[in-house]
């Protein structure tokens, strides 16, 4: 029995309903799990990883239905359950984490309230035993002052210390297997080495099965003992961490690793003029204040930050959320205004324009958002949208539709994109629009915002390239807001690495991944996901755990 | 693509189901023939509602020529039926748009300025809000003489609020959603903002919410009429139940038959509303 599987998916077909981009959103799919396990099921938006997910748990939406196939959980076809079962194996056999704890928990009742409900469902413990247990889980998940967490609401905890309580809730009932469902994509990187840091030990101490889904190969390198690749619903290609990682068969599964931004960014070369296209001076930005009775919230998102951006040239800005990146971000647009500090471009001071002044002058700086779904108006077309900032500005419509199609084509899309609305897109695609649109008014500055974030790691790598590709070709200066630094070495010249308001490390992305010089950059270079197994040289195998 | 269609498809059995397309159908259906009683009015019964047309108190269905009767004075109820329902159907229609332009104007302005702007507009609509909307319309009308202007008039004026609290919400979420700081980075005109790009993307709640505001204030003129309110140079179904009361006993059609027509109305246009709502509401549709 001990060498059987823990769960066994076998031949696994799932059909989606008419109308759909293909008829199975899985053929044939065979995945095992065995106990004390990590398997990694890799694919894009759309390879049907989190259908698989689903299955498994009996959730698939009522459209979709099983074609063929087989679930096994220790040889119980779990397809064949009735729904009273079923809600029997879940909780007590099978555990869940979602992607997004904010919306996978309920914000209006406590931590721990939700966390006994799990006992109060699956067995007869009394309230003071429940209470208990539930302490010592989120003990078990290392949440700082677990007795207080356990009456906190969840909108009281930040991303990371939600993302425990929902593992907490999951683990509550010892399960034999944990589905993960990008349990740390919408996290800090930091974070993100945390969680997964402690899925990995819950893992082992418990002899957990854990089926977990991510799109990023470097997540993969860090946690995965087996790998699963899915591409459009198939599998492509399985093995080992180290053999998939290592020597990748498929085509598919080689693109996927090599779309995962490396840790290396080019040597330095120092900037080929003196000339500023940017100064940024001793920018300042409180939110809130402290209230009437000293009771309010005071948050520094700037406090007094500087920096230069030479003319043709790349700055990387990086942080964690909350280290006013963001804020940053939106003062060098003017969609916020500081309390002090100026912003100059050449010799104009961007912050004393009044209102209508921005408005003449905005082709001087353009933002590229995070977004690609809420950035662009759903109800215009493509081509309107595009032309917009140019008719704003008075060009004539027939004018600024030959400009369109010239920008489509330089943004890499086709010009009969024009007369569609954005969301016949995809995020990538999406996302060239937006640089599109941004580059209308010719702008000297392209600050973009978490720009590639919400994209798949092999639509991020094209979407880099096309910024570096435009960046040299119309001579633009770019701002590059992330959070991600293997992003930064992409495609950063310097990097300002802020935490709570302040740039604590500037300098060339080179030197500073080289030679990180403040404790907190080393914390960021030592979470990238990947940062041991991805480089090549290191067999992940014998790659400590992070 | 998918992952995001699961999460969206798995809510649906917790959803109420849509009415069938039949019912949405079938109401625009009725809509459509009492529009064309009222529109017709004139080509069947051209000397109006007011002139006699045969012995008073003359029951359905008896006499040649009068389907519905005669009332106590011997006008056709038919012709006054259809009357009825131009008044109707003008004040419903005139009142709701008067009362959805003022709430957009007031709920955009307040949603995308925000601020003291906001906080000023908002008290504004409570004033109106707290007063009690019926007793407010009757004091508005009394106050000017009754006219179909001035009773539509007064029925905007109670109406608004609704609409204006509804668009000022959407604004607040929309303005700062990504594509409105895209416009606002290009240079574009905050007013261009507010009705070009930010409002038609809450038409659709818009609408909604003015379809069941018809037949409220349908349901008002028909109150108002009844107590006499109305505007006393038209013909119209509050005031033919009211003048019925007075021989319910004796001639029970005479209040039956307006009153059946103040509810078919109502009910048609709730309808349409619900219908639209399940059509236009982002959150309804698959």
């Amino acid at each position: 029995m001990a060498n059987d599987p823990l769960l066994s998916i076998k031949r696994l077909s799932v059909q989606l309903p008419e109308g759909g981009d293909r008829t199975l959103a899985l053929r044939d799919v065979s995945i095992d799990v065995a106990r004390n396990e990590i398997v990694c099921v890799v694919g894009e938006s759309g390879s049907g990883k989190s259908m698989t997910a689903s299955t498994v748990m009996g959730l698939l939406p009522p459209s979709v239905r099983v074609a063929a196939g087989t679930v096994e959980l220790d040889g119980q076809n779990l397809l064949k359950l009735k729904p009273e079962q079923m809600r029997k194996v879940r909780g007590p056999r099978i555990g869940m984490i979602f992607q997004e704890p904010m919306t996978a928990l309920n914000p209006l009742q406590r931590i721990g309230t939700q966390i006994s409900e799990m006992f109060q469902l699956h067995s007869k413990m009394s309230r003071a035993a429940q209470k208990a247990k539930a302490i010592e889980l989120l003990q078990a998940v290392h949440i700082p002052d677990p007795a207080k967490a356990y009456t906190a609401y969840p909108h009281e905890l930040s991303g990371g210390q939600r993302q425990r309580a929902m593992i907490a809730m999951a683990m509550a009932l010892d399960p034999d297997l944990l589905i993960a469902d990008e349990p740390t994509t919408a996290l800090d990187v930091t974070t993100q080495a945390q969680i997964l840091k402690l899925i990995r030990e819950l893992q082992q101490r418990n002899g957990t099965g854990v089926l977990f889904i991510t799109h990023d190969f470097g997540v993969v390198a860090d946690i995965a003992d087996r790998v699963v690749v899915l591409k459009h619903g198939n599998v492509v290609e399985q093995g080992t961490g180290a053999e998939v990682l290592g020597n990748p068969q498929h085509d598919y599964t080689r693109s996927l690793i090599d779309a995962v931004p490396r840790m290396e960014p080019p040597a330095y070369t120092p900037p080929p003029t003196d000339k500023k296209a940017l100064q940024v001076k001793d920018l300042v930005k409180t939110f809130g204040s402290a209230g009437l009775f000293g009771n309010g919230r005071v948050v520094h998102a700037l406090r007094s930050v500087s920096f230069d951006l030479p003319k043709g040239r790349t700055l990387g800005i990086v942080g964690e959320s909350g280290s006013g990146k963001s804020t940053m971000a939106r003062a060098l647009v003017r969609l916020t205004d500081p309390d002090s500090g100026k912003v100059l471009l050449d010799d104009l001071d961007f912050t004393a324009l009044s209102r209508p002044e921005l408005r003449q002058k905005a082709g001087l700086v353009q933002m590229v958002f995070q977004d690609p779904y809420a950035s662009l108006n759903p109800r215009r077309k493509v081509g309107d949208l595009i032309a917009q900032p140019m008719t704003v500005h008075g060009k004539p419509r027939a004018e600024a539709m030959e400009r369109v199609e010239e920008l489509l084509k330089l943004v890499g899309l086709d010009a009969k994109a024009m007369d569609r609305f954005p969301h016949e897109f995809s995020g990538g695609q999406r996302q060239r629009i937006g640089i599109a649109r941004a580059l209308a008014l010719d702008p000297k500055i392209l600050v973009a915002d978490e720009a590639v974030s919400a994209l798949d790691v092999s639509i991020q790598a094209q979407v880099l390239q096309l910024f570096r590709r435009l960046r040299d070709e119309l001579g633009l200066s770019m701002v590059f807001i992330t959070h991600d630094l293997r992003v930064t070495a992409q495609v950063c010249d310097e990097v300002a690495v802020m935490k709570e308001g302040e740039v604590v490390e500037y300098g060339p992305t080179a030197r500073i991944f080289a030679d990180p010089q403040h404790d907190y950059t080393r914390l960021l270079l030592s979470s990238a996901p990947g940062h041991l197994g991805l480089k090549g040289a290191t067999p992940l195998a014998d790659a400590p755990a992070v | 693509m998918t992952d995001a269609a699961v999460t969206v498809a798995t809510e649906t059995p917790l959803r109420r189901r849509k009415r069938p397309r039949a019912v949405f159908i079938s109401g625009i259906a009725m809509l459509a023939l009492i529009a064309l009683a009222a529109l017709t009015a004139g080509l069947f019964w051209p000397a109006g509602p007011w002139v006699a047309a045969g012995e008073p108190y003359t029951p359905p269905m008896t006499a040649p020529g009068l389907p519905l009767g005669t009332d106590v004075l011997g006008r056709d109820v038919a012709a006054m039926l259809a009357y009825g329902a131009r008044v109707s159907m003008l004040i419903g229609i005139a009142s709701t748009l008067a009362a959805a332009i003022l709430g957009i104007v007031i709920g955009a302005t307040a949603g995308y300025a925000r601020g003291w702007v906001d906080d000023a507009l908002m008290r504004f609509t409570e004033v109106f809000q707290t007063i009690p909307s019926f007793m407010f319309v009757i004091v508005l009308v009394v106050i000017f003489t009754p006219t179909i202007a001035t009773i539509t008039l007064a029925i905007a004026v109670v109406s608004w609020p609704p609409v204006a609290r509804l668009v000022r919400a959407e604004f607040l979420s929309l303005s700062s959603r990504e594509f409105v700081q895209s416009c606002r980075l290009i240079g574009m005109h905050p007013a261009r903002i507010v009705f070009a790009e930010i409002l038609p993307n809450c038409f659709s709640s818009v609408i909604v919410v003015s379809s069941v505001m018809v037949a409220t204030a349908v349901l008002v003129e028909a109150g108002l009429s009844f107590l006499g309110l109305g505007d006393p140079n038209t013909a119209s179904w509050g005031g033919m139940v009211a003048n019925g009361k007075a021989v319910i006993r004796s001639s029970p059609y005479l209040s039956i038959i307006p009153g059946f027509a103040i509810f078919v109305l109502v009910l048609c246009i709730n309808v349409v509303g619900e219908g639209l709502n399940d059509r236009l509401n982002p959150r309804m549709r698959n």
